[in-house]
C-alpha cells in the first residue's frame, strides 16, 4: 500500500492521517487512529427491529459487535458481498464511553496525510453522505475524498429508532 | 518529595471493611460465650490497623474515636475487663459507626458527628468505669504474668532506631511520635550521625534515630501498641524511669509475642496455678496454633483482581474453544494413520479446553459465606428487638456461586430471613405452650444439585397458615370464592404483590412489599423459588440457582437461516401441533388447545422479520414457553441441539433490544441470540394491539 507519501519530511502541525477506502466509486476517509483493524467479510447475524443498514452483530473474539453497510446507510443499492469487501473495525466514543463497531466497504484503499488547511466544508448538495456524518473535503491526486465524522456516523446509527 | 497518598484510598477502604467484617465475626463469637484471647486480639488489631491506617491518611475524626475503641479494647486484651453482652453490643455499634465514618469518608460525605459524639462518650463512660475482673481472677493468676515489670510508670525512655526500609513500607516516624505524644507530654531528641554524605543518601532510605522521654503514666502495651505497626522494621528499646521501676526491657524488633504480658482471659480460669512463664507461653502458643488452622481457611491466601481482566481471559478460551472446535471439523474427513493421530492429538485439546474453561469459569466464583455471614448479626439484632430466641445454623457456606448471582442474592435472602424471624419463629413462651424449645431454630444452607446450586432458608416456627393465606387471596379476588387450591399454589400466593397476611404492619415486615420482590430478583437471576409449609412445624424456602450468569442451558432452535437460543428455564414442552388444535380468535388471533388450555401462539418469524422455512403450523414446532405466570407457543421451524452458551452482551457495543436477553457464540464462531421470552411476549401484546387497532380502522 501507498503510504503517507504527502511531504513526509514536514508535516504541517495537526496533519492526521486518514484510512480511506471505498465505496459505490466514491473514496472516504475514517482517521486512522479509530481503526482497530481490518476484516474479511464473514457474515453477521441480523439483529430484529435494527434499520436495513445495521446489517446485524458478528464475533469479534468473543465481543458481539454491531456492523453497518455504509452503502445502505448512504441510501445506496446493497451490493453482494465480494472478494474485495472488507469489515473495518472501529472504535468510537460515545455519550457512555467506548464503542467498537464493524463498517462494510467495497474495499479499502489507501493511507493519506491530510493537512488541516486542506480541509474544505462540505457543500451542501452533490453528496449522498449525512453531512452531519461528514466533517470535510480534501483532494488527494486530484481525487474527491470524503472525510468522514466515524463518532457521529456509528452513534446515530446505532441509536437509530426501533424499526416495528 | 511529597507522595501522593490518595492512591492508596481504595486499599485502605476495602481493607478496613474486611477487617470490619472479621471484627464483626470475632464479636459475634464472643458473645456467643466463646471468650478466646485469639478473637479479642483480632478484634484488638481490626481496631488498631484501621487507626493508624486513618492516621496515616488523616481521617481524623476516625482516628480519634477508634482510639478510644482501642483504649478499650486494650483493657479486654489485658484481662482487666470481662466482656459481657452489653460489652459485645457496645462495641458491635461501634464497628458500624466505624464502617459508617469510613463510608462516609470515602464518598467525601459528612459524617453523623451526633452518633459519633454520643457513642465517643459511652466508650469514655465505660472507660471511666473501673472493670470488675482482676481482682477475683488476680490471685489465680499470680507471678507469670507480671515477670515482665509492672506496668504503669512514671515515665518511659524510648530509643527507637527504624530499619532501612521503614520508610519504604509506607510509614512515617513522624506518625509514630505525634501519636506518642497523645499518651504523654513527650521529649524527643533526633539522632542524625547515621546520615551518610550527600553523594551516597538515598533519600527512601531512613537513617535517623530518636530518643523519646515519655513524661507521665502511660503502659507499656499503650507504647508498644504505637509501634505496632513497624513490629519488626525497627530496633525499640523501652526503659522505664521513676519511682516503681529500674528493670529494662529489651525488645528486639518487638517479635515478642504480647501474650506473657497479656494475661489469659480470665474465663479461661485453669485449676492449678501457673507458676512460670514458661507454662502460660507454651499454653498461649497452643492457642495461637489452634488458631492457625481456622484462620489459614478463612483468607487463604488471594489476589485481587478486577472482574474484566476474568472475563478477557473467559473471552479468549471461548475463541480458543471455538477454534479447536474448528480443527476437528478440519480433521474429521482427513484419512491415513497420520489424520488418526492429529485426531487423537485434537481429542487431548478439547479434554485440556474443557479443564481450561471450567477453571477460568471458577474463578469468577466465590463461596456464599460471603453472604452468609451477614446473617448472624441480623440474626441476633432482629430476635434481641422481637425478644425471640433463636438460633442460626449455617451449613454449605464453602458452596461455590458466580460472583455476580452472589451480588444479587443478599438482599432477597435478607429479606426470606427476616420473615422467618418475625413470622415464622414464635415468642418463647408461645413456643414453651406449643412443647417446642424455647429456642427458635432458622436454618441457611447451601448445596449443589446437578448443575444448580441450592439455597434453603428454614424456621422451625409456626409455618404458614393455609386457611388465612387463602381467606386473603379470596378477599383481594386473587382466587375465586369457591375456587379449591393445592396446597403449593396456595403458598405461592404469598409472592403475589402487596399480599401479606399479617395482622399488625411491623417496621419488620408485614406490608406486603417484598416476596413479590424475592421472586422477582431470583427469577430474572434465572433461578426459581418454592415454599413448603407444614403448620406447627414451620417452613422452607428453597430458592433454586444456576451456578453462574454467564452460562446458560440453552434450547437451539432454527427459523429460516438463523438459530436462537431458547433459555431452557422458560421451555415447558414442544409439541408437533395438530390441525383440529388450532383455533383462530376473532377472525386473528391465533390459539391453540393444550389439554384445557388455549394458548396463543407467537410465529417467531412474523415477530422477527424473518424469512422463515415453514409458515404452516403442521409443518414446524411449538415450543410452550413459559414467563410471568402466562404461557404461549412459540412456532420455530426446528429444534436443534440443546448445549450450555455463554452469554455475552448485546449492550456493550451495540444498545439492549426488548426480546432478547443477549448473543452467544455457537461452536463455529457464528454468533446466535438467545430470546428473552417475557419480552417477547411483550414484544406479541404489542404486535397484536396493533393489528387489532388497524382491523377496526379498516
Amino acid at each position: 500500500m501507498n503510504t503517507a507519501h504527502h511531504g513526509l519530511e514536514s508535516e504541517p502541525e495537526g496533519t492526521i492521517q486518514y484510512l480511506t477506502f471505498v465505496c459505490a466509486g466514491e473514496e472516504y476517509g475514517v482517521e486512522i487512529l479509530c481503526v482497530q483493524e481490518i476484516k474479511g467479510w464473514e457474515g453477521v447475524t441480523r439483529v430484529p427491529y435494527t434499520p436495513p443498514y445495521l446489517l446485524g452483530v458478528m464475533n469479534l473474539r468473543g465481543v458481539i459487535v454491531p456492523v453497518i453497510d455504509l452503502r445502505l446507510r448512504f441510501g445506496l443499492a446493497q451490493r453482494a458481498a465480494g472478494g474485495s469487501t472488507v469489515v473495518i473495525v472501529v472504535r468510537v466514543r460515545d455519550a457512555r464511553g467506548e464503542k467498537t463497531a464493524g463498517i462494510v466497504v467495497d474495499a479499502v484503499s489507501e493511507v493519506y496525510s491530510v493537512a488541516p488547511d486542506s480541509i474544505k466544508p462540505t457543500p451542501d448538495v452533490g453528496s449522498v453522505a449525512d453531512a452531519a456524518c461528514v466533517r470535510g473535503l480534501t483532494t488527494v491526486e486530484s481525487k474527491m475524498v470524503m472525510l468522514l465524522d466515524i463518532d457521529r456516523l456509528v452513534t446515530s446509527c446505532i441509536g437509530a429508532p426501533e424499526r416495528p | 518529595m511529597t507522595l501522593d497518598l490518595a492512591q492508596f484510598h481504595d486499599t485502605f477502604f476495602a481493607e478496613s471493611f474486611e477487617a470490619l467484617d472479621s471484627m464483626e465475626n470475632a464479636l459475634l463469637k464472643l458473645s456467643a460465650g466463646d471468650a478466646d484471647l485469639e478473637l479479642i486480639n483480632t478484634i484488638f488489631r481490626v481496631a488498631h490497623s484501621i487507626k493508624g491506617g486513618a492516621a496515616t491518611f488523616g481521617f481524623t475524626d476516625v482516628t480519634a474515636f477508634t482510639h478510644t475503641l482501642e483504649t478499650l479494647l486494650d483493657q479486654l486484651r489485658g484481662g482487666k475487663r470481662r466482656v459481657d453482652a452489653t460489652l459485645v453490643d457496645t462495641l458491635l455499634r461501634s464497628g458500624d459507626l466505624m464502617r459508617a465514618m469510613l463510608v462516609a469518608t470515602q464518598q467525601k460525605q459528612p459524617m453523623d458527628k451526633v452518633q459519633v459524639s454520643a457513642l465517643h462518650a459511652e466508650i469514655e463512660l465505660i472507660l471511666a468505669t473501673p472493670g470488675d475482673s482482676p481482682t477475683v481472677m488476680v490471685p489465680a493468676l499470680p507471678a507469670p504474668a507480671r515477670l515482665v515489670p509492672e506496668e504503669t510508670r512514671s515515665g518511659w525512655r524510648i530509643h527507637f532506631i527504624p530499619g532501612p526500609k521503614l520508610l519504604r513500607h509506607g510509614n512515617d516516624p513522624l506518625r509514630l511520635l505525634r501519636e506518642l505524644a497523645t499518651l504523654a507530654p513527650c521529649e524527643v531528641r533526633v539522632d542524625a550521625k547515621w546520615i551518610p554524605p550527600l553523594s551516597e543518601l538515598d533519600p527512601e532510605e531512613c537513617r535517623l534515630s530518636w530518643r523519646i522521654e515519655v513524661n507521665g503514666p502511660v503502659k507499656e502495651s499503650a507504647i508498644k501498641a504505637v509501634f505496632d505497626w513497624v513490629e519488626g522494621e525497627c530496633d525499640l528499646k523501652l526503659e522505664a524511669f521513676g519511682p516503681a521501676a529500674d528493670a529494662t526491657v529489651m525488645v528486639p524488633a518487638l517479635k515478642i509475642p504480647e501474650t506473657p504480658e497479656a494475661a489469659p482471659p480470665p474465663i479461661e480460669a485453669s485449676p492449678a496455678p501457673r507458676t512460670n512463664a514458661a507454662s502460660t507461653q507454651a499454653a498461649a502458643s497452643a492457642a495461637a496454633a489452634a488458631a492457625l488452622p481456622s484462620a489459614a481457611a478463612g483468607d487463604g491466601g488471594s489476589i485481587r483482581v478486577s472482574i474484566e481482566k476474568i472475563d478477557e481471559l473467559l473471552n479468549s478460551v471461548g475463541e480458543l474453544v471455538i477454534t479447536q472446535s474448528v480443527l476437528s471439523q478440519l480433521a474429521a474427513p482427513l484419512e491415513g494413520h497420520d489424520a488418526e493421530e492429529l485426531r487423537n492429538a485434537l481429542g487431548q485439546l478439547e479434554r485440556h479446553m474443557r479443564n481450561l474453561q471450567e477453571s477460568v469459569m471458577r474463578v469468577r466464583m466465590l463461596p456464599i459465606s460471603f453472604v452468609f455471614n451477614r446473617f448472624p448479626r441480623l440474626v441476633r439484632d432482629l430476635g434481641q428487638r422481637l425478644g425471640k430466641k433463636i438460633e442460626l445454623r449455617l451449613t454449605g457456606d464453602t458452596t461455590e456461586l458466580d460472583k455476580t448471582v452472589l451480588e444479587k442474592i443478599g438482599d432477597p435472602l435478607v429479606h426470606l430471613v427476616r420473615n422467618a424471624i418475625d413470622h415464622g419463629i414464635e415468642t418463647p413462651e408461645v413456643r414453651l405452650a406449643a412443647g417446642k424449645s424455647a429456642h427458635g431454630m432458622i436454618e441457611l444452607s447451601a448445596y449443589h444439585k446437578g448443575g444448580n446450586v441450592i439455597v434453603e432458608v428454614s424456621d422451625d416456627g409456626g409455618g404458614l397458615r393455609r386457611e388465612k393465606i387463602l381467606a386473603k387471596a379470596r378477599e383481594r379476588g386473587l382466587v375465586g370464592a369457591d375456587e379449591e387450591l393445592a396446597e403449593d399454589r396456595v403458598f405461592n400466593l404469598i409472592f403475589a404483590p402487596g399480599f401479606s397476611t399479617a395482622d399488625v404492619v411491623s417496621d419488620v415486615s408485614g406490608r406486603g412489599v417484598g416476596m413479590d420482590v424475592v421472586k422477582r430478583n431470583i427469577n430474572e437471576l434465572g433461578g426459581y423459588v418454592q415454599i413448603h409449609s407444614s403448620p406447627g412445624k414451620g417452613s422452607m424456602v428453597r430458592i433454586r440457582l444456576p451456578l453462574t450468569l454467564a452460562i446458560l442451558d440453552g434450547q437451539l432452535a432454527r427459523v429460516g437461516s438463523e438459530v436462537y437460543v431458547v433459555p431452557i428455564v422458560s421451555i415447558v414442552e414442544t409439541i408437533q401441533v395438530r390441525a383440529e388444535q388450532v383455533n383462530s380468535l376473532a377472525s386473528r388471533a391465533e390459539v391453540f388447545r393444550l389439554r384445557d388450555d388455549y394458548l396463543p401462539i407467537v410465529r417467531l418469524y412474523e415477530l422477527f422479520g424473518i424469512e422463515p422455512q415453514h409458515t404452516d403450523l403442521l409443518d414446524g414446532l411449538l415450543m410452550i414457553v413459559e414467563a410471568d405466570g402466562k404461557r404461549v407457543g412459540l412456532f420455530v421451524d426446528e429444534l436443534m441441539s440443546q448445549q450450555q452458551v455463554v452469554i455475552k452482551s448485546l449492550e456493550t457495543n451495540f444498545r439492549p433490544v426488548v426480546g432478547l436477553a443477549g448473543a452467544t457464540m455457537l461452536g463455529d464462531g457464528r454468533v446466535a441470540l438467545i430470546l428473552d421470552v417475557p419480552g417477547v411476549m411483550s414484544r406479541f401484546q404489542s404486535l397484536e394491539t396493533r393489528r387489532s387497532t388497524a382491523q377496526q380502522a379498516a
